[in-house]
């Protein structure tokens, strides 16, 4: 598990600026006219998913207001990194829809194009959690997985709520 | 967006001619200070629609047109099958069929005042909103598979309403051509128990008052009335249409190349319409539009109970019910020629003028009510569709305000304690699990609906019948 970091920046890119050193890991989101974007950054691209996937819950609600009391199992499989990144964040919407969970923490390993991950949670608690929107589904849109650095990889894409 | 960039061919009218890889022009309609207003994007997802196989005539742009995945929303785009015309499952989004319906209730304000925070408590208790929200049904294999057949006339059969709701709804109810085969297994256990669930975001549920009126014939036929309390409920196909389009924008993408369809952006995955994916999409996403009309039905079976409870001589009935993600069967005349064509309306409202054989009988001289959803707190519309919108974008016309500023900077701006209680302050009760929610959906947060409907109207997309203010907020 890694520590949730949490930056917020306002910026209109999608992709950060040039020359940019994002801390490593981390995650923010960033602006979509109708939506957001959730974009991860980490070491190699299973700590950016990890670091997406915690952008994505913050959508929601403040990670921090969730308890690790819950453990599931993800497994993945897509033609490509990008649509791997899509296929992770729609596996965690599809459990949090059918179990009415959400999760704080995530161990994810990539292999190949396969992905497994172990994500930590519990129950929704509407009063404690105050979850403001529901997510409908990882986008397409500004969909990039990419080594930005040798060591720094980007994970992100926009989310329809 | 820059008006240089296009063609201005009247007040309300802005064209970009075909270059490139366009195969027809892209059609803005919105006056000047709109398109100042419009993303670049939209522009840019608005040419890369044009570049689909099988389209016919123009894509458009609606008033209120912002940056959405593959398609603006307020996207209209149609194809023709035998033309090698798509489906795009990008072209109608992860929300389908999400809409608006509306209701009459035979009380006016002055019967609502006295009782206003009592209804506002008894909706928000009954109502089920917000994420992890359930619904009061369970359905099983057998009955998910009947209502993804019948849509608002399964749920009526259940007793959640009336034949005559049915009258008032699109396609009567009942989308024709749902398989509810194609749907996955993973999209009904998401809807498993989410029937009756008004969903979140910019979903609502609204008790709303008639403050203004344009055109008496058609409000009459409508039956509103000056101070007249209207109930407005806006939601979609909640997860099982959310799983459809997560299911097929994949699919779509990934198959695009094996059926030689060049894809500016992966966003605009589609299949030829006369292949196996392309009609499985078809039959999925009807599916999901009957998943949509029964969840509206359902919810306007628990408003009713709603002011049943708090005020019996309530009197409910459906004005009208009409979605805006949507992709329908339709005949359009083309250069003289009627051809059965595909329409997809992204964030867009079907807008049936007078005389269309599809109305019901008593909207056949007026014309079909186009409901325009307000956000929160800012009013809403209801509108007329025109003849003149049938050549001009297949007859469609808005849907709504659309986003002035992101999520993210509307919580910047706003609290929700801030918020609920300037518009306490107005009259307006917003009942709302998440603070940080109605922050995001803060009134100001979105474009003058005012000025969107105006440039519908100048356009000649639909013509405004009545003016709605909110009184009670149920939000998800």
């Amino acid at each position: 598990m890694t520590t949730p970091t949490s930056i917020t920046t306002p910026g209109n890119t999608p992709l950060p600026h040039p020359g940019m050193r994002p801390h490593v890991p981390s995650w923010e989101h960033f602006p979509h006219q109708a939506d957001i974007g959730v974009r991860g950054y980490g070491h190699c691209p299973a700590e950016a998913f990890n670091q997406a996937a915690l952008a994505m819950i913050a959508v929601i609600t403040d990670p921090r207001s969730i308890q690790p009391h819950e453990t599931l199992t993800i497994e993945c499989r897509a033609p490509d990194l990008e649509l791997l990144l899509v296929d992770w964040l729609n596996a965690l919407i599809y459990e949090i829809a059918t179990r009415h969970v959400l999760f704080c923490a995530f161990d994810v390993h990539i292999n190949g194009h396969h992905l497994h991950a172990t994500a930590w949670g519990e129950a929704i608690d509407p009063m404690r959690h105050q979850p403001a929107v529901e997510v409908k589904g990882a986008t397409f849109t500004e969909l990039h997985v990419q080594a930005i650095e040798p060591d720094r990889w980007l994970a992100q894409c926009v989310v329809d709520v | 967006m820059d008006p240089a960039r296009l063609e201005q061919h009247s007040p309300h009218e802005w064209h970009i001619p075909p270059t490139g890889h366009m195969r027809v022009p892209a059609i803005l309609y919105a006056s000047e200070d709109l398109i100042l207003g419009m993303d670049d994007k939209v522009y840019e997802q608005l040419v890369n629609v044009t570049t689909l196989p099988g389209i016919v005539k123009a894509a458009y742009a609606m008033p209120d047109a912002h940056w959405g995945y593959g398609f603006p929303i307020g996207g209209v785009a149609a194809f023709d099958a035998e033309a090698g015309g798509v489906v795009s499952a990008g072209g109608v989004g992860f929300d389908i069929s999400c809409g608006v319906r509306a209701l009459t209730t035979g009380l006016t304000r002055t019967d609502i005042e006295a009782c206003k925070r009592r209804l506002a408590d008894t909706l928000f208790t009954r109502i089920p909103a917000g994420l992890g929200s359930t619904g009061v049904l369970r359905l099983n294999t057998h009955d998910m598979d009947d209502m993804l057949k019948a849509g608002a006339r399964w749920a009526v059969s259940r007793g959640y309403g009336e034949m005559a709701d049915l009258e008032r709804t699109e396609e009567h109810g009942q989308m024709r051509g749902a398989d509810p085969e194609a749907v996955s297994s993973q999209a009904k256990q998401r809807q498993r128990d989410e029937m009756g669930t008004l969903g979140s975001g910019n979903h609502y549920l609204e008790v709303q008052v008639v403050r203004e009126l344009y055109a008496a014939d058609a409000a009459t036929v409508y039956g509103l009335h000056l101070d007249d309390v209207v109930v407005s409920i806006h939601c979609g196909a909640r997860g099982l249409g959310h799983q459809i389009g997560t299911d097929y924008l994949k699919l779509m993408a990934v198959a695009a190349s094996d059926f030689g369809i060049h894809l500016p952006d992966r966003e605009l995955a589609c299949a030829p319409l006369k292949s196996t994916l392309g009609q499985d999409y078809l039959g999925a996403m009807r599916a999901g539009t009957n998943c949509a009309l029964a969840n509206r039905q359902i919810l306007t079976h628990l408003t009713r109970e709603a002011f049943a409870a708090v005020m019996p001589k309530a009197d409910l009935r459906v004005l009208y019910d009409v979605s805006h993600n949507t992709c329908k069967e339709e005949t359009h005349v083309i250069d003289g020629t009627p051809r059965r064509l595909f329409v997809h309306r992204k964030g867009a409202t079907r807008a049936f003028g007078p005389g269309h054989a599809d109305l019901p009988a008593e909207f056949a001289q007026v014309g079909q009510p186009v409901l325009i959803g307000g956000s929160m707190g800012t009013c809403s519309y209801v509108l007329a569709g025109m003849r003149t919108s049938e050549p001009q974008s297949f007859a469609s016309a808005c849907h709504g305000a659309g986003r002035a500023m992101s999520r993210h900077a509307a919580t910047r701006q706003w609290n929700g304690r801030q918020v609920v209680d300037e518009l306490a302050a107005r009259g307006i009760l917003i009942r709302c699990v998440s603070q940080r929610g109605i922050a995001e959906e803060a009134p100001g947060a979105y474009k003058d609906v005012s000025v969107v409907v105006d440039a519908a109207e100048s356009a000649g997309l639909a013509r405004k019948i009545a003016r709605l203010e909110p009184l009670i907020c149920i939000k998800g």
